[in-house]
């Protein structure tokens, strides 16, 4: 069954004076232990279409449903990792990491030592005591992560979650990101701008064209690839080939906006 | 390595001068103070002033220690004090839970606008006779003046700090399942921290203006009550000290709240 299902997906922000349709029949499904990437030119609806998975916006027309159930507001299923990290200022990085699991009640000393370990293997070590304001914005976007995967959802949506980091570290945390959820089964959402890092991880790519956001065109990502690690896929002829596919049609997009 | 000593021989300088600043300043407000009150003084003994009207630091002083030994001072400071601290207390708590019940309901927030803004423009103190006729001709009206005064202000107030929160921190805690009361206990509220203190800092002085109107229209004990009465008596060596004696209790309590911020700042860092 899939895990993840969204039907006929349109949605429209209203104002005062204006309407903007950001998403116009998207479909799209993410069967149990898929990772699943989105991409597209900015602006042509990724958050929104995340927002909607997570039950944050309920959509103007169109069904999402999580286990064969219609998500709901407010449930914790899923876990979102925004595009900015909002770490609470006045908590420390301990208990930014832990929010999720004290508002959902499964603070245990358990799942503390756990979330701990895992700040300390995305290389954040002795920090747990420090403010955010005293960490780089890379830091800051690991103990993003940390604290969405810290509540151990079933789906997770991830919303350019190593925008900010450098290229190393970004391809050690691609590693131990892809190897965590495939070694729990878990789904997952990436919403990037870079395509080598949606290849590299994902099982089937969905491209979006702006205005309104609609699906261009999903590339199934090639099975050599997709049962490799991040860092081997990238070193495989495949890859390549895949890659100046999606460009291409990425560059056709970006044309047709200049017109 | 000479440009190692350099830089540490300049730090010492640099808060040895600091501390120079600080002792210099200091200085100034003790000469301050202590030439107002030997002028004040002065200008009272070769009637520069008017003795009855301005009365003197030494007449003042005297009557303060007669006061005090016959007890009836203490009395009246603890009474004034308790009602302050009361309708201090109560009038920022009530206006906290207002603006959290604003924030709760919009819908309730938006009809009730104009009558804060009504009710806010309104001198709450000329409220006091009908208190007074309602609550009876004691401290219960006087905490009422005291707590009235500042608690729309600190609702208005409060409630649109509560507003501004960057709404993101509510996304992130909604993306956990978190409740609305979830969400305003661990965002809303302690966003506004550095707000309600601001707010607790106004209040002082409200609940003071509140407490001593109140005292005035009961006249029956209190510092507010012993001024209306040197008025009446016409005894204004009475008026001046009770005022001296509010100026210092108020800087206290302002100097509390002063104390309560650093420790809420200090856990927000
Ligand atoms: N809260 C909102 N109110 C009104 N319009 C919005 C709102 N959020 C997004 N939009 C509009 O919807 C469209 C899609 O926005 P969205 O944030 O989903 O894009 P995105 O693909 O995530 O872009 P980016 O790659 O830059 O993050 C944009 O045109 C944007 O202006
Ligand atoms: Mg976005």
């Amino acid at each position: 069954m899939d895990v993840l299902q969204i039907q006929n997906i349109s949605h429209v922000y209203f104002s005062q004076k204006t309407t903007t349709t950001a998403l116009l029949d998207v479909s799209l499904s993410a069967k149990k232990g898929e990772f699943i990437s989105i991409i597209g030119p900015s602006g042509c609806g990724k958050t929104t279409l995340l927002s909607i998975m997570a039950g944050l916006i309920s959509p103007t027309k169109g069904d999402v449903f999580i286990d064969g159930e219609p998500v709901q507001f407010g449930n914790r299923k899923t876990g979102y990792m925004l595009q900015q990290d909002y770490l609470f200022p006045w908590k420390t990085i301990e208990e930014n990491a832990l929010l999720g699991l004290k508002l959902s009640n499964k603070l245990n000393e358990e799942n503390k030592m756990k979330t701990i370990v895992l700040l300390n293997k995305m290389g954040l070590t002795n920090v747990e005591k420090m403010y955010p304001k005293q960490l780089s914005g890379g830091m800051r976007q690991r103990v993003s992560l940390v604290r969405t995967l810290a509540t151990d959802p079933k789906l997770l949506l991830l919303d350019e979650p190593f925008s900010a980091l450098d290229f190393q570290t970004k391809l050690k945390l691609e590693e131990l990101v892809f190897n965590t959820l495939k070694q729990f089964q878990k789904t997952a959402v990436l919403v990037t701008h870079d395509i080598g890092e949606a290849i590299a991880m994902s099982d089937r790519i969905y491209l979006l064209s702006n205005g309104p956001g609609t699906i261009h065109e999903i590339f199934d990502v090639p099975e050599k690839i997709r049962n490799r690690s991040p860092l081997e896929a990238r070193s495989q002829p495949e890859y390549n080939v895949l890659f100046q596919r999606i460009w291409k049609e990425l560059e056709s997009l970006a044309n047709k906006d200049e017109y | 390595m000479p440009t190692k000593m350099n830089i540490k021989l300049l730090h010492d300088e640099y808060k040895k001068a600091l501390i120079r600043k600080r002792r210099q300043v200091l200085f100034f407000q003790m000469l301050i103070f202590l030439l107002f009150f030997a002028l004040w003084e002065l200008s009272s003994r070769l009637k520069w002033i008017d003795p009855l009207i301005f009365s003197s630091p030494s007449k003042i002083w005297d009557l303060f220690l007669s006061f005090m030994t016959d007890g009836s001072l203490p009395s009246h400071i603890s009474t004034t004090l308790f009602e302050t601290i009361l309708g201090f207390l109560i009038g920022t708590g009530a206006g906290v839970i207002f603006a959290a019940i604003l924030w709760w309901s919009p819908f309730l927030s938006k009809v009730l606008d104009p009558y804060l803004v009504i009710f806010n423009a309104m001198p709450k103190v000329a409220l006091g006779p009908i208190f007074i006729v309602i609550l009876g001709p004691n401290m219960t009206s006087i905490i009422t003046m005291g707590a009235i005064i500042a608690v729309i202000i600190t609702t208005i107030v409060v409630y649109s700090s509560f507003r501004n929160v960057d709404p993101n921190y509510v996304k992130v805690l909604q993306t956990f399942g978190a409740t609305r009361f979830q969400c305003f206990w661990e965002a809303i509220l302690p966003s506004s921290f550095p707000t309600i203190i601001s707010s607790l800092k106004v209040n002082v002085g409200l609940a003071w203006v509140g407490v001593i109107v109140g005292e005035f229209l009961v006249s029956k004990q209190g510092l507010g009550y012993l001024i209306i009465y040197g008025f009446q008596v016409f005894n204004f060596t009475l008026v001046l000290l009770s005022l001296l004696i509010i100026a210092l209790f108020a800087t206290l309590m302002y100097k509390g709240v002063e104390w309560l911020e650093k420790k809420l700042i200090k856990s927000n860092e």
